[in-house]
């Protein structure tokens, strides 16, 4: 029920919204459509969270032994509660921004809302599939329509990317169907499959590369920063905030269980790429002079953290990932809000031409602050307690010989992850004003108020992280449970 | 049997109305409703009833298979006359001849779809290829079109030739025409059993244009005119693809072993090939005509796998490739050149028209809630199932983000690049079918079984 309802709600609307005239009545469907969908999130999350209420199934293509189940696990809701509550925060802070063919747009964004719900909600290996490339069908139309100067290349170097790492993924899944006793497509067949290791590891490959490219995980990155600074902010929110999430995702659900043998011979490899991807995105950032490449190489460098964190298969560190995939979903979105409030007002994200925006913007400089502390995970802020589990997650890993090795890596990037973040905001907010920003003025209303609301939500997280994280122990539990390799060991 | 009578004698109807209607509007209805009845009386035969009890002596095997092709084949047929007959009066005078030969084209394939003695397939292969040497030819005062039919029609008949050598070897070491009856022992497989077989592969191979065997296929379909390379690329190709599964379904199907890596090499060149060589083509014509190589590979999977799955997937992939294909070539032909360029703005002037264009080069490529998706999944799920081509597979989707590269171009131009366009004018009705079309191929997309039942119930 709900989690039709989550998916229904947003595809409906997207449809009707292509047939609404002006640009303010698109704007408003689609806003009291997100906020709809929120009221659902919440309510799954309180008044129905009877599991009747959360699971839906019925059969869709019998013969091929898949059939249409969506159930609301402990991850599904924090992920469904992100991308629910980003699209009002995204549409609100995005209020002013003028978009040609505003229904257009505001039908695809709530089209990718609907795939990005199904994703993470598809408890079936086809849907699952379906969802994955309904979410990147209406983004490629955003990004290639309506962006910077040299959005149709990237975008389309963008799509070509994670359509070759979906189809890789779809040869798994259907490889993967094929080793199922009765050919299913279900989860719990797939998590019951026992490949031997070898051929375990083929399958790892197409699938993680799929996953690896949305993260992006290093060497897989390369489309990100390109796409992130030509697309239009908008876009950039639901790609950065919650679409990398469809990757971590992704392992957890898809990866991990079904091929724990694999992923426990490459998850030294796999932390690894991330390591180096993590490393040298922050070294990236910290040379940058484009605001939005920055937050894109910061961005790199957060989601490596998750990786290295979830192959370390420790409770502790699962759970930082659950609460951190929320945090850097809306702290980055808070991110992308301050970067275009700057630009629209400036004409330029150029970090060499900004400066001394504090005097003139105070509560923009107040808010952005603490955000940016949020970013460098800060005790208080949310991401604190999130980097904390992942950090003691890796360090207490008995899978993998290297604990020590990454957590030092890893621990080295928060300290470059404060010298661009603090340097970025030395550099724009401090120092003497110049012409460009010598007629600042201070932020709008709307945009005040979203990034209060964002900042709350950053402090509530930081201080009481308990509530997400009773949500998402048990699915924690279980997956670490269906990950467990001790078989494998003991029948060798 | 019932649609092999009829499309005869409507071959023949055709010819005379030619002689006695000059109205061509009446023409094209009478054509129409002839693809219409073929249809109709198809269908009829599925539920069983069947107007002309002719013993076909092991001749000729009307099986669901069969009978289902033929239903898409004419369901095909009866859209394409439908959004693109009117476009057959630019090419030249002989308005009801042309009906007349796609009718005597539909009876090959019936021939084709249902043959159970190598001498039908041949004759079916025939029936199916001469009335095409005249169509590729039928612009006659155009140079490119005649050099397009020569070509074809050498072609064409050397590969038939090579087929009738396979044949007659075939006969030579198992001394039976019927497919069924052959009994090929999978052990100690005669020579003259593999040289023959051999020959029928390459003949089939050149008649699906799969690579090495492609190098006509670009100039007919560029040469022909384009309202005619639409039902070639489709139908046709689809009824050729459909006999080279039957035949080595039921012929060769014991040593399967046998040939399967010479399949699978097959398989992947034309892959590799159509689609690396469809990227570099600067018009629309040309690049769909690499893309049908390309999509013939795909379907090659299914020939490679040789299981049920396989068979439901080249019914599916036939539909899902036929109407996208002929939805495609539908809006091309009213379009002034056929370079990529003029495209250029078109979702601004024809809003609905880009909209379908979308759906029918979504499909093409393969992207799911499409029919295009479904069908290469299950052709990817027939060689996984097979077992043993886990890298075929692998450069089989790898090649499908290939063909992402160019039918978006053609989106591309439709929907983020600014251009005058050329005005086009299109009727309401046209419009309609069209959205026809793409709804069919995205119900097609979620609910096969609407389709792929007709194969067992």
């Amino acid at each position: 029920m709900v989690p039709v309802l989550l998916i229904l709600i947003p595809l409906l609307a997207g449809i009707a919204s292509f047939f609404t005239g002006s640009e303010k009545t698109a704007r408003f469907w689609a806003l009291l459509a997100s906020l709809f969908t929120l009221l659902v999130s919440i309510l799954g999350l309180t008044i129905l969270k009877d599991p009747s209420y959360l699971a839906f199934e019925t059969s869709w293509l019998g013969s091929l032994g898949s059939s249409f189940s969506v159930k609301l696990d402990g991850m599904g809701q924090i992920l469904c509660l992100l991308t629910a509550i980003s699209y009002p925060i995204i549409l609100l802070a995005t209020w002013h921004t003028p978009h040609k063919k505003a229904n257009n747009f505001f039908g695809l964004m709530l089209l990718t809302q609907a795939g990005l719900m199904g994703v993470f909600l598809a408890m079936d290996a086809l849907l699952f599939y379906f969802f994955w490339e309904l979410a990147l069908i209406p983004v490629y139309f955003l990004c290639s329509q309506w962006g910077g100067e040299r959005r149709i290349a990237v975008t389309f170097k963008f799509f070509i990317y994670t359509f070759i790492g979906s189809l890789l993924m779809l040869v798994g899944i259907i490889y993967l169907y094929t080793q199922t006793p009765g050919n299913s497509f279900a989860i719990a067949d797939f998590y019951n499959i026992n490949l031997p290791t070898s051929e375990q590891s083929n399958i790892f490959w197409l699938l993680f590369i799929a996953f690896a490219i949305k993260m992006p995980v290093f060497p897989f990155h390369t489309w990100q920063p390109d796409t992130y600074e030509q697309t239009n902010y908008a876009t950039t929110m639901v790609l950065s905030g919650i679409m990398v999430k469809m990757g971590v995702f992704g392992i957890i659900r898809w990866l991990l269980p079904v091929l724990p043998a694999a992923s426990y011979a490459w998850g030294d490899t796999v932390s690894t790429m991330a390591i180096i991807g993590m490393i040298y995105a922050s070294l990236i950032a910290i040379r940058q002079n484009d605001l939005k490449r920055l937050v894109a190489y910061s961005s790199i460098a957060h989601i490596g953290l998750m990786c290295v964190a979830i192959f370390a298969e420790t409770e502790s560190g699962m759970q930082g990932v659950m609460i951190q995939m929320f945090n850097h979903g809306i702290n980055i979105i808070a991110l992308w809000i301050v970067v275009e409030i700057i630009e629209r007002q400036f004409g330029t994200r150029k970090i060499s031409e900004l400066g001394g925006l504090a005097k003139k913007m105070p509560v923009l400089s107040i808010l952005l602050m603490i955000v940016a502390l949020a970013n460098i995970a800060l005790p208080l802020t949310n991401s604190f307690i999130g980097e904390f589990l992942m950090f003691n997650g890796i360090f207490g890993s008995t899978i993998t010989k290297y604990n020590v090795v990454f957590m030092v890596c890893a621990g080295i990037t928060i300290i470059l992850a404060a010298i661009y973040t603090l340097n970025m905001i030395r550099r724009v907010f401090y120092g003497e004003t110049n012409e460009i920003t010598a007629n600042a003025v201070d932020i709008r209303e709307n945009e005040k108020w979203i990034l209060i609301a964002v900042v709350a939500l950053i402090f509530i997280i930081g201080v009481y992280p308990q509530a997400i994280l009773n949500i998402s122990s048990e699915t924690v539990n279980e997956i670490l449970k269906e990950a467990d390799i001790t078989p494998y060991l003991i029948g060798k | 049997m019932n649609a092999l009578i009829i499309s005869a004698v409507f071959g023949v109807i055709m010819m005379f109305t030619g002689i006695f209607v000059k109205q061509k509007p009446v023409t094209r209805n009478i054509a129409i409703a002839g693809v219409a009845l073929l249809l109709l009386v198809n269908i009829l035969e599925m539920s069983g009833i069947d107007f002309f009890k002719v013993h076909t002596a092991g001749f000729m095997l009307f099986d669901r298979f069969a009978l289902l092709f033929n239903s898409v084949a004419f369901g095909s047929t009866l859209i394409y006359f439908i959004l693109s007959a009117p476009d057959m009066e630019k090419v030249g005078h002989y308005y009801a001849d042309y009906f007349a030969l796609i009718f005597f084209i539909l009876c090959g394939v019936v021939l084709v779809a249902s043959f159970q003695s190598l001498l039908i397939l041949f004759l079916g292969i025939e029936i199916i290829s001469i009335p095409l040497y005249i169509l590729t030819g039928s612009n006659k005062r155009n140079l490119i079109s005649n050099e397009a039919s020569l070509k074809y029609f050498l072609m064409g008949a050397f590969s038939t030739g090579i087929m009738l050598m396979g044949i007659t070897l075939l006969y030579g070491a198992t001394g039976t025409f019927d497919t069924q009856f052959m009994n090929i022992e999978t052990e100690g497989t005669s020579a003259l059993v593999i040289a023959g077989m051999l020959l029928l592969f390459f003949s089939m191979a050149f008649k699906v244009s799969a690579v090495p065997f492609h190098f006509w296929t670009p100039d007919v379909y560029d040469g022909c005119p384009t309202v005619f390379t639409s039902f070639m690329a489709t139908v046709v190709k689809s009824a050729a693809f459909v006999g080279f599964i039957r035949l080595f379904y039921d012929a060769f199907g014991s040593i399967h072993d046998d040939w399967k890596l010479v399949a699978a090499i097959i398989t992947a060149l034309t892959l590799l090939v159509g689609n690396i060589t469809a990227v570099f083509q600067q018009s629309v014509k040309r690049m769909l005509a690499y893309s049908s190589i390309s999509q013939a590979g795909f379907m090659l999977l299914g020939l490679l796998a040789l299981n049920a799955t396989s068979k439901e997937g080249i019914i599916l992939y036939a539909t899902a490739y036929s109407l996208a294909t002929i939805g495609i070539f539908a809006i091309l032909l009213k379009m002034n050149d056929h370079s990529f360029e003029s495209f250029n703005g078109f979702a601004r002037q024809q809003p609905l028209l880009a909209g379908v264009n979308v759906i029918f080069l979504l499909s093409l490529a393969g992207i799911p809630l499409t029919a295009g998706f479904l069908a290469k999944f299950y052709m990817l799920k027939a060689t996984l199932e097979s077992g043993d081509f886990l890298w075929l597979v692998i450069l089989a989707v790898i090649m499908a983000a290939v063909s992402v590269y160019y039918y978006f171009r053609l989106i591309q131009a439709m929907y983020f690049k600014e251009g005058d366009g050329n005005a086009i004018e299109v009727s309401p009705g046209f419009k309609l079918m069209l959205v026809i079309v793409a709804a069919c191929l995205i119900v097609l997309g979620v609910f096969p079984n609407l389709l792929l039942n007709w194969l067992y119930f």
